[in-house]
């Protein structure tokens, strides 16, 4: 009888190959810490549908594939017109990586306040190796997410953002993951990337980061990204995603975020791309008066499979958490939401919310939503609403009846429903521009 | 103008409509009167082109085409407007958006130059204000938080900005107040003209005071039973459905 090759067993070999050309395997922490992630990537094994936090996700089509580590590209890379999320032209610092490699010649960073650090990981490694020892690696780390895990021992690029006490970015600040799919050589077979994304934010800092995840192209590759988030009291965070990777793509994310007293932190993806994607993020709501904010809106076709997995932790009392996600589902395309909400036992006077609502197009595409509630305080408010339809008929019937063609009828219909989702977005130029993007995609799907 | 024969119309397998003949010419209003569940919604359905309303036999020809051939949509862009009993509130998709949406479709289906904002906004503006509606009644979404007589009102501003060429008035009387039903008829009197063909669909005479009729129909069982001018309406007010075999209740 063959014996089936453990699916970690490439990530494994790869490891050794290139662990020892990873940037600063000199600083003993930080060797340390790839080793730690490997260590926990290899114990914890590829999660099966046994594991409850994966039971709705499979990872079979990722196993079945072998992805090389992307080589950083010189110059040019197939990019004529960088795609942004904030309009060409309006004032954002943007930081740029192809393949999970920073690009000094495409990112643009502005004047910022004094302090204010924006710069590649592999950059901070040499110029802010305390800052990163202090940090990296600290926030949220599980027994449950092997892909963390696994980022953590590939460690090489990603974003470091430091906002020092009392400071405001007032630009939005975007970072543009671009996935060529290429390995550069002439075999071009699937390719991973692991970016990491380091935010330390001090005392009453403000900024918005705006992640942008984009396929050029039709190539496999897999972009397991990790962000940490350290926020101290009263910082408020704005932070933005849009995913639309290519088709073939595997997107893997963990959000991991401290959150002190009275910081607001508010998080909303925006997911179009990828075969596979999965957002797990998890705030731990560690002081008082702190109000987290996560919201969504998915839109799935083709055979796309799309998971948000939250976990809110409140840990402290008189916290608000807020969820909203909503979803478009269409073909064979299938979505999972698993939103739990932990309310410790110090954690009284908890205020909790979460809405999951899912419209599915067609009679193929599913939906599993499982909310969670693990209450542990008594003086406490929390409610969770979870629903799936189809678009109405009296309404698609109404339109039509006005003049409005189906297609139109339709897509008037979607975009409306996905539209308080949105509307959780409050920096405007976002907003906007995810709206167009919603349309944009709505128009591409054709009849 | 619109032209129906023989027309048979069934839902949920249930035949509704049974033989039903009307012709209409351009410049008349009509009106159809008749009992509860004599099938005046489903004519009304039935020529808007409504998913579930089959019809099994006749025909309607409006304007030489064949009308039945045509989705909700072509209809309308030919000029067939049907103002809703019960209109649809749609959240999330603003009223400007949705009249703008509409109007655009049916001047691009016409041939003609879509307006763009600020033409959209100057049209809109006057026809509001004829119709006593207020700014923010067009910002907020389609029907929701509309109480029935805005509702109703704002069915005939649909019908004011998309010039349709037939209306059909579906029950717009119901619900209403008398100063609302002054405002709603007013708005379709306005409309009244020599290329343009109205049919009002009502349970009571009340209506007709104010949109007042070339031709009153009587439908019941689903066929026109009986067609006089506008005494029927009120010979209708005082004597009920009796002698068209239909006992009600008043």
């Amino acid at each position: 009888m063959a014996t089936e090759t453990s699916p970690i067993q490439s990530y494994l070999d790869q490891y050794g190959r290139v662990a020892p050309a990873l940037p600063r395997g000199d600083l003993p922490w930080l060797a340390a810490l790839r080793e730690a992630g490997l260590a926990r990537f290899r114990q914890q094994g590829f999660p099966t549908a046994r594991v409850e936090a994966w039971k709705y996700t499979s990872l079979r089509p990722l196993e079945k594939l072998t992805f090389e580590p992307a080589r950083p590209k010189g110059g040019g890379a197939g990019i004529d017109l960088l795609p942004t999320v904030m309009p060409h032209g309006q004032p954002a610092h943007r930081m740029v990586f192809v393949d999970g490699a920073f690009r000094g010649d495409l990112s643009t960073v502005g004047t910022l306040p004094e302090g204010v650090v924006i710069t590649s990981l592999a950059e901070a490694l040499t110029s802010h190796a305390d800052l990163l020892e202090r940090h990296l690696g600290r926030v949220g780390v599980t027994d449950s997410n092997p892909f963390q895990a696994l980022n953590t021992a590939f460690i090489a690029d990603g974003l470091v953002i430091h906002l020092p006490k009392g400071s405001n970015v007032a630009e939005p600040i975007e970072a543009v993951f671009i996935g060529t799919g290429s390995d550069g050589s002439k075999s071009d077979g699937p390719t991973m990337h692991h970016p990491r994304i380091l935010v330390v934010a001090e005392p009453n800092a403000e900024a918005t980061l705006v992640e942008h995840h984009v396929g050029l192209g039709t190539g496999t590759y897999f972009s397991n990204v990790v962000t940490e988030i350290a926020a101290a009291e009263g910082v408020r965070l704005h932070h933005y995603k849009v995913q639309r990777e290519s088709g073939q793509a595997f997107h893997l994310s963990t959000v991991t975020a401290d959150l002190a007293k009275d910081v607001s932190y508010d998080n909303f993806v925006l997911t179009m791309g990828a075969r596979l994607s999965r957002n797990e993020i998890k705030p731990v709501l560690n002081g008082t008066g702190v109000e987290c904010r996560l919201s969504g809106a998915y839109m799935v076709g083709g055979q796309q499979h799309c998971d948000t997995t939250t976990v809110i932790d409140h840990v402290k009392p008189q916290c608000t958490s807020r969820e909203v996600y909503k979803g478009v589902i269409d073909d064979t395309g299938r979505a999972v939401f698993q939103g739990k909400i932990i309310v410790r036992p110090d954690a009284q006077k908890t205020d909790g919310y979460q809405l999951n609502r899912a419209l599915l197009l067609s009679d193929t595409a599913e939906i599993d939503s499982k909310p969670e509630l693990e209450i542990y305080a008594d003086d406490v408010k929390c409610s969770h609403g979870a629903t799936a339809g189809e678009l109405d008929d009296d309404q698609l019937f109404y339109l039509r009846a006005r003049g409005i063609d189906r297609e139109s009828a339709r897509n008037l219909l979607i975009a409306a429903f996905l539209a308080d989702a949105i509307e959780e977005v409050r920096i405007d130029t976002v907003r906007e521009a995810f709206q167009s993007m919603v349309t944009g995609w709505l128009r591409s799907r054709g009849a | 103008m619109l032209e129906i024969k023989n027309l048979h119309v069934t839902v949920a397998d249930k035949p509704i409509l049974k033989g039903l003949d009307l012709t209409i010419d351009a410049g008349e209003v009509h009106a159809i009167m008749g009992p509860n569940g004599a099938g005046k919604s489903t004519l009304g359905y039935a020529l808007a082109g409504r998913d579930g309303y089959e019809v099994t036999e006749g025909s309607v020809t409006y304007r030489g085409q064949n009308l039945l051939e045509m989705e909700p949509e072509e209809r309308a862009a030919a000029g067939m407007f049907l103002a809703f009993q019960y209109p649809v509130e749609i959240p999330g998709v603003s009223n400007t958006t949705f009249l703008k949406s509409a109007l655009n479709s049916i001047r691009r289906a016409k041939g003609e130059k879509e307006l763009d904002a600020m033409e959209f906004l100057k049209l809109i503006r006057a026809k509001t204000r004829q119709l006593g509606m207020t700014d923010e009644m067009l910002k907020r979404a389609v029907n929701v938080g509309f109480s029935g007589g805005e509702k109703k009102r704002n069915e005939v501003l649909q019908m004011a900005v998309l010039d349709p060429a037939f209306c059909v008035l579906d029950e717009t009387d119901s619900g209403l107040d008398i100063d609302a039903l002054r405002i709603v008829a007013d708005g379709v009197n306005a409309l009244r003209g020599p290329d343009r063909a109205i049919l009002v669909i009502t349970h009571y005479q009340r209506l007709l005071d104010y949109i007042v009729p070339d031709k009153v129909h009587v439908l019941a069982h689903g066929r026109i039973a009986r067609t006089g001018d506008k005494s029927l309406a009120l010979e209708l007010e005082e004597k009920g459905y009796a002698e068209f075999g239909v006992d009600e209740a008043a």
